[in-house]
């Protein structure tokens, strides 16, 4: 990371594109190439991209980001009930709700640093949560959340004289229906694109101005620069980034519910930010990915699995084994949550990427000697250096 | 009038929640520099020592119902009841009571755990760190009380003599129409008389004192060769103390489950905030004031002219005192301002 050429870039960018587009073969191994859950790794990627953009890179950390995926699904899914079930205006306009939501709340939040914006942040998450609950049940459709009918107008629809189909009609791009496959290439798509903005993003003099504000506010205001602006900016990029990740969430399932606001979804992109590595550029995507692999494998699991994976050892053996493990399985997997959650954080602030680029230095620091073959012990003296 | 006097005294006691942890959470930012996002867990920890300790009493023995002759009857009868009768009927019946005198105890240890083990490798690391780790702990004790008492609330009787509501009407001389239930009552008084107990603790004997002089300079107290690392964590033990008996004594009221102390940690992360990041009153005095005004806001006569407004009030509050008076309401100048 530490040579920033256009040139490196360019190779990052294109080996992450080729990365993404040809998801569905390497994930074979690991039993994860079905387009349900690819696409929640593109989405949750995007989403995470988008909180880096705030918490990475300006150092704000946010607690209310599930709002502005809240608000990207209900809007996408309000575009497909009114206009069209074309993806685009609906993707089109989650983004843009999502972005003047987010401009209207950090107007206020951006006002505290520290401590008290994660907590004004989150209350804010939490008004929205619960006015989708109640008062706003016309437009959220409460507890059961904002579904799609048979008899809704879809004006653009019928005034450009689309047919629609018996039953509910899926999301289409003119007129290709996005379910499957297709759907995931639409989200990986827009996941590349998402990176790359983020990477011009990230090289700007604009990058750098955050950067900046992240490691020291007050010398940036003595140097006579307002940080507000910049502050602002990044706050509603990342909030598009969040309405974008929200409206694909509905193209891949028209469906929309208030739990995406919960704070828990908001800790959740929090997680997958430092998983994989706070600031880095592969880091959240990584992270998100990981979180959501684990989450469809373990909360699959129960304990009658758990037994004939350890069958091979006596019973007085895998019986304590199995009833530990089957408490951080099935549905427990939250459990795993939390207890990865702690461990990063004690053991590796830096997330995944630090671990990797330790492990790097190591090895290249060794190699003159001749000797670079220990990567388990190079690995267990960079959690150590992490304590 | 009656109106008004039942809306504050709804308020009070859900009011005396949020100050005991509030408190709780001051405490430790106060002394350990800490912001301690599994605070709410201790609350659900607390509520969830009655919970065990209200199944434990009532472990039951399945016997034959003589009452019934024309078939074969059982019904399940609490151990204790067979061995001591109607004493036995009486402790269970005083379980939530009786729980205090555990969750004192393992409320204590919890703490003194917590903090050994892993909040002192926190002081010198950033807030978002803090808040980060603690947060997933929450997380792992939540999983870990959901994983042994279920997903679903589970509910624990007052005992049977203050199960019912007193009328605060007559008792106050308003006429009879102020009808409040006795146990939300003994809350009340509870959470005045433990708040009661940890100013006096801070402000009347040597150990408080010292406390009190760490919390504003830390560094100038250790040079006069006192241990205070200890004493905080003390302190953290003291405040995990009280928030898990404001959850003991909050199971009647609310049937606790998991997340409980999710719901309340958020309430009460806002009190601290508008009470004043650090200060002791305020964090009480804004707990009780934002009980109140939730109350109120539930009218129905304010929910028909602002809709949704109980859903939102606190953190509307909370919004206005953050850019209006950063420091919050009793907040000193300085701490934490930004």
């Amino acid at each position: 990371m530490q040579d920033n050429t256009p040139r490196n870039d360019l190779i990052l960018f294109a080996c992450f594109s080729i990365a993404v587009l040809a998801m569905p073969l390497w994930t074979a191994p690991f039993g994860a190439d079905y387009p349900d859950l690819l696409q929640k790794f593109a989405i949750y990627g995007i989403f995470a991209i988008g909180f880096n953009i705030l918490f990475g890179l300006t150092g704000y950390l946010s607690f209310g980001h599930a709002a502005f995926l809240g608000v990207g699904s209900y809007t996408a899914v309000w575009a497909f009930k009114l206009l069209t079930m074309n993806v685009l205006p609906a993707v089109l306009f989650g983004v843009i709700f999502a972005g003047i939501f987010a401009a209207a709340i950090g107007f206020l939040s951006l006002r505290r640093t520290g401590i008290y914006f994660s907590i004004l942040t989150l209350a804010f998450a939490q008004m929205s949560y619960n006015l989708a609950y109640s008062v706003l049940t016309p437009l959220t459709n409460g507890e059961t959340g904002l579904q799609l009918r048979g008899t809704d107008p879809r004006l653009l629809d019928s005034l450009l004289g689309v047919a629609t189909p018996d039953g509910l009609p899926s999301p289409n791009l003119f007129g290709f229906e996005l379910l499957g496959y297709p759907s995931f290439y639409f989200c990986a798509v827009m996941l590349i694109i998402a990176f790359y903005l983020a990477l011009r993003i990230t090289r700007s003099p604009f990058g750098t101005m955050l950067r900046a504000i992240k490691s020291n506010q007050n010398r940036l205001s003595y140097t006579g620069v307002n940080t507000r602006p910049y502050a602002m900016a990044a706050f509603v990029i990342s909030g598009m980034y969040a309405g974008l990740a929200g409206s694909l969430l509905a193209v891949t399932d028209p469906l929309a519910g208030a739990e995406r606001m919960q704070w828990t979804a908001s800790g959740e992109v929090v997680l997958m930010t430092i998983l994989g590595g706070a600031g880095t550029m592969l880091g959240p995507i990584l992270g998100a990915g990981i979180i959501k692999y684990f989450e469809n494998i373990f909360s699959a699991f129960n304990d009658a699995t758990l037994h004939s994976i350890f069958g091979f050892l006596p019973h007085w053996l895998s019986d304590p084994l199995v009833a530990v493990l089957g408490l951080f399985v099935g549905d427990g997997w939250q459990l795993t949550l939390g207890a990865l959650f702690m461990v990063i954080v004690i053991f590796l602030p830096g997330g995944l990427m630090e671990g990797a680029t330790r492990l790097i230095q190591l090895t290249r620091r060794k190699r003159p000697d001749g000797g670079s073959s220990e990567d388990a012990a190079g690995s267990r003296r960079a959690f150590h250096a992490g304590e | 009038m009656d109106a008004i006097v039942l809306q504050i005294l709804n308020g009070l006691d859900k009011g005396g929640a949020y100050a005991l942890i509030a408190l709780g959470l001051t405490l430790i930012f106060g002394t350990l520099g800490v912001v301690n996002f599994a605070h709410g867990a201790l609350f659900m920890l607390g509520a969830f020592c009655s919970v065990a300790l209200q199944k434990l009493l009532t472990l039951s023995m399945k016997v034959k119902d003589p009452s019934v002759t024309f078939f074969d009857a059982y019904k399940q009868i609490p151990y204790l009841e067979i061995w001591l009768g109607d004493t036995g009927k009486a402790i269970i019946d005083y379980a939530v009571p009786l729980s205090i005198l555990v969750a004192i105890p393992v409320m204590l240890l919890i703490g003194l755990a917590m903090e050994r083990g892993l909040i002192r490798h926190f002081y010198k690391r950033s807030h978002a760190e803090q808040i980060l780790v603690t947060f997933g702990l929450a997380i792992v004790l939540q999983e870990i009380v959901k994983h042994f008492f279920g997903a679903n609330p589970v509910p624990v009787p007052a005992p049977a003599t203050v199960a019912g509501s007193a009328d605060v009407g007559a008792l106050l001389g308003l006429g009879s129409s102020v009808i409040y239930p006795w146990w939300r009552l003994i809350y009340l008084g509870f959470s005045l008389v433990v708040i009661a107990i940890v100013f006096a603790f801070l402000q009347f004997t040597t150990f408080g004192m010292v406390v009190r002089a760490g919390m504003a300079d830390r560094e100038a107290v250790g040079l006069l060769g006192i241990n205070i690392q200890r004493r905080f964590t003390i302190v953290f033990g003291i405040a995990a103390i009280v928030a898990g008996l404001a959850g003991v004594m909050y199971t009647p009221i609310l049937p606790p489950d998991y997340h409980i102390g999710m719901d309340f940690l958020v309430l009460s992360f806002v009190v601290v905030v508008v009470g004043g990041m650090g200060s002791l009153p305020g964090a009480v005095t804004a707990g009780f004031l934002l009980g109140i005004l939730q109350s109120f806001a539930s009218m129905t006569e304010v929910k028909s002219l602002l809709p949704g407004i109980d859903q939102i009030i606190i953190y509307l509050v909370a919004v206005v005192i953050l850019l209006v008076r950063p420091r919050g309401l009793l907040g000193r100048k300085g701490v934490m301002e930004g």
